[in-house]
């Protein structure tokens, strides 16, 4: 029980971490401080206005990317992993079928 | 072969294929019919997820509302994007290990209440119907230009086509038909796209060409000349925005945690075999996503930018083609204000309300618009859903790539349309019949109402894109304000907050719901006229309501519940359970 307390505040540490991220690139670099980003010339973009319409959704992505891996060994870690489960989940589809 | 020869060969073998999968993969069971057997690959599962997100409004809208938005038009990239992240880290998996079929399954179990499981269909429903019914309108638009078939015929092939896989496949066939229609749609956005990016600044990714110097020896940025362009003609420069700070944050939380919680793309979560599964579709429904969408924000500049080129200021007699034929469909309107036969463009309406039309032709062949003109200097009317259709056009392209625009729209609309559906009839049969009216229900017996329910949901949405009352277009962007203010709330307090209790998530959920909706009937209805800054509470729109709405549902929710009972202690159980990603069963029936 309590090897799975730590993996949740893991967990939400982890969360926590990343939504910062997602919300300063949002937020942050696309709404609250566009005016003052896009005082700075990027690759022909005004800076805040490529955070808001290209940037943050690349970071998106990557954020996401970044969850899977690091829930991955989060997982592996704690001994929570689902990756054992395939077999079971495989021979119910086929009695399904 | 001319284009509309052209369209009618694209979208024939695109609706065959679809047909085809649906046949190959009918359902058999409610498991297969709900979920697909629970069985599907993540990347399928992604491009899946993506089609089914990505709907006439991704399609057709977006990018001439970036067009004629500019930076503003950010609320939606960010919004519709964004959302994900929230829906892949604190939603998908946890949902998927808790394992069943619907999301009132999710609030009804936690919640330990057949009231709670009420409510969330009561949201569910509501959410849908005035999602799809835009929809159906969108493939009758289509319909409409490019097959010359009048919107009623449009709108009945399109059921048609979505009966045929959305009854007999359910979430099996629609799964796979979706990952077609996905292949259609992105290709068809990104082909016009390309071209016209090497159109104006012969750079072929659209995604660099937005910030690539303009190919007329100007030497400016793409974004400078429309900067400078649009501000010759009196326009707000397109890279700042017009919107207040706090609506364009408001709204793009909004559209946000209204993705994360709308109840058709989290039931495709449920259809991967594994809670790590879960995200990784989630990681590729995004990049599928992210495709479209960090392409329109540069297909909304050139469209502008070649829009304001060959229109402003040119002579009637000899604008280009594209301009009459959807003049001549009422969604273009030309009003020769200073009668020197030009055409001019300029911010402001040009008359008062969408253009009708005298049945007589001025003498130089354009239509005799009736409207009562403004005094602004603007002489044309614009819808911006044209933008993206006609921009093949505005473009000069070849006329394959047009008709390949015609199949994309129809994939794009048709995919989503099938999804909501499918939602909307699961929780009728097993969320109102199964799980509340009518409980012992075999599988049989609930499959078929599964069915029922699909036919009479696809009539109704039918109706409502033929004859569509004149909120329903307006409504639609409300759909997102609704679930961000009633089912998400509901659903992460369910998974986060172990001591949340039913009297908490009812209230909640309820408050969050009769709040946003009030709001936006009083300024979309009741009194339309008040609907500006000035009488904002906060000064957010009825756009960006839903997050002061989900503020609400929070904050009611964490205090009725710190003031009445306790969780039992098999509910405690069961969210300590969905916490931990091992030990997943098939998703179904408990």
């Amino acid at each position: 029980m309590n090897n799975n307390r730590d993996y949740w505040k893991a967990n939400l540490r982890l969360l926590g971490i990343l939504l910062s991220i997602w919300f300063i690139v949002s937020f942050g670099f696309g709404i609250l401080l566009v005016d003052q980003l896009n005082q700075i010339p990027f690759f022909g973009f005004k800076l805040g206005f490529w955070w808001a319409q290209q940037g943050s959704i690349y970071v998106f992505v990557i954020l996401i990317f970044a969850y899977i891996h690091l829930m991955q060994k989060l997982d592996r870690k704690f001994g929570v992993s689902d990756e054992d489960d395939t077999a079971a989940s495989e021979a119910a589809n086929k009695e399904d079928a | 072969m001319d284009a509309q020869a052209l369209t009618y060969l694209f979208v024939a073998l695109s609706f065959s294929l679809y047909i085809g999968i649906a046949i190959w993969s009918r359902a058999g069971s409610t498991n297969e019919f709900y979920v697909a057997g629970g069985g599907v690959h993540p990347i399928a599962n992604g491009m899946a997820t993506a089609a089914d997100w990505m709907s006439a409004a991704s399609f057709i809208s977006m990018a001439g509302i970036i067009a004629f938005m500019g930076y503003d038009g950010a609320v939606y990239l960010m919004g519709w994007t964004g959302g994900y992240v929230i829906l892949a880290l604190l939603l998908a998996p946890y949902l998927r290990k808790f394992g069943q079929f619907t999301v009132p399954d999710f609030i009804g179990t936690r919640y330990y209440s057949t009231t709670a499981r009420v409510v969330a269909v009561i949201c569910l429903i509501l959410i849908s119907f005035t999602y799809v019914a835009g929809q159906m309108r969108g493939v009758g638009i289509v319909f409409s230009q490019f097959l010359n078939i009048p919107i009623f015929w449009g709108v009945i092939v399109g059921m048609a086509i979505v009966f045929m896989y959305a009854v007999l496949g359910g979430m099996k066939g629609i799964t796979y038909t979706q990952v077609a229609q996905y292949c259609v749609l992105i290709f068809a956005y990104l082909v016009p796209a390309i071209f016209i990016s090497m159109l104006v600044t012969g750079m072929p990714i659209p995604q660099i060409g937005l910030g690539a110097e303009v190919a007329d020896g100007s030497g400016l940025s793409v974004l400078d000349k429309l900067d400078q362009t649009l501000t010759e003609l009196g326009f707000a420069a397109y890279t700042e925005g017009a919107k207040s700070t706090i609506d364009v944050f408001a709204i793009t939380m909004a559209l946000m945690i209204g993705t994360a919680g709308l109840p058709h793309v989290i039931v495709r979560f449920f259809t991967v075999p594994k809670v790590s599964d879960a995200r990784k579709s989630a990681g590729y429904a995004l990049i599928f996503i992210a495709l479209l969408y960090t392409t329109a924000p540069a297909v909304g500049a050139f469209a502008r930018l070649n829009f304001v080129d060959t229109v402003h200021n040119t002579q009637y007699t000899d604008v280009a083609g594209w301009f009459k034929s959807w003049e001549n469909i009422g969604l273009i309107g030309w009003e020769d204000k200073n009668n020197d036969g030009r055409i001019q463009y300029h911010p402001g309406a040009p008359f008062e309300g969408k253009p009708t039309f005298g049945p007589e032709r001025r003498a130089d062949g354009s239509r005799d618009v009736l409207n009562t003109p403004t005094s602004s200097e603007n002489e044309v009317y614009v819808d911006r859903d044209i933008m993206v259709l006609a921009n093949p056009e505005i473009a000069a392209l070849p006329d394959w790539v047009i008709a390949l625009v015609a199949a994309g729209s129809l994939a794009a609309a048709l995919s989503t349309a099938a999804g909501l559906l499918l939602v909307i009839s699961t929780s009728v049969s097993h969320d109102l019949m199964k799980k509340t009216f009518a409980k012992g229900l075999t599988d049989r017996q609930e499959l078929f109402y599964a069915r029922l329910a699909a036919v009479t949901a696809i009539g109704i949405a039918g109706y409502l894109g033929i004859d569509p009352p004149g909120f329903v277009a307006q409504v639609v962007a409300f759909a997102f304000g609704l679930a961000a203010a009633s089912l998400f709330p509901a659903i992460l307090l369910g998974i986060f907050d172990k001591r949340m209790n039913r009297e908490g998530a009812i209230t909640g959920m309820l408050a969050g719901l009769i709040f946003s909706l009030a709001y936006i009937a009083y300024f979309k209805f009741v009194s339309p006229e008040t609907n500006s800054a000035e009488y904002w509470l906060f000064g957010i729109s009825p756009e960006g309501i839903g997050t002061v709405g989900a503020v609400i549902n929070f904050t009611l929710a964490l205090v009725i519940s710190r003031c009445t009972g306790p969780v039992p202690e098999e509910v405690t159980k069961l969210v300590d359970n969905i916490r931990i990603p091992s030990g997943v069963g098939q998703a179904q029936d408990h």
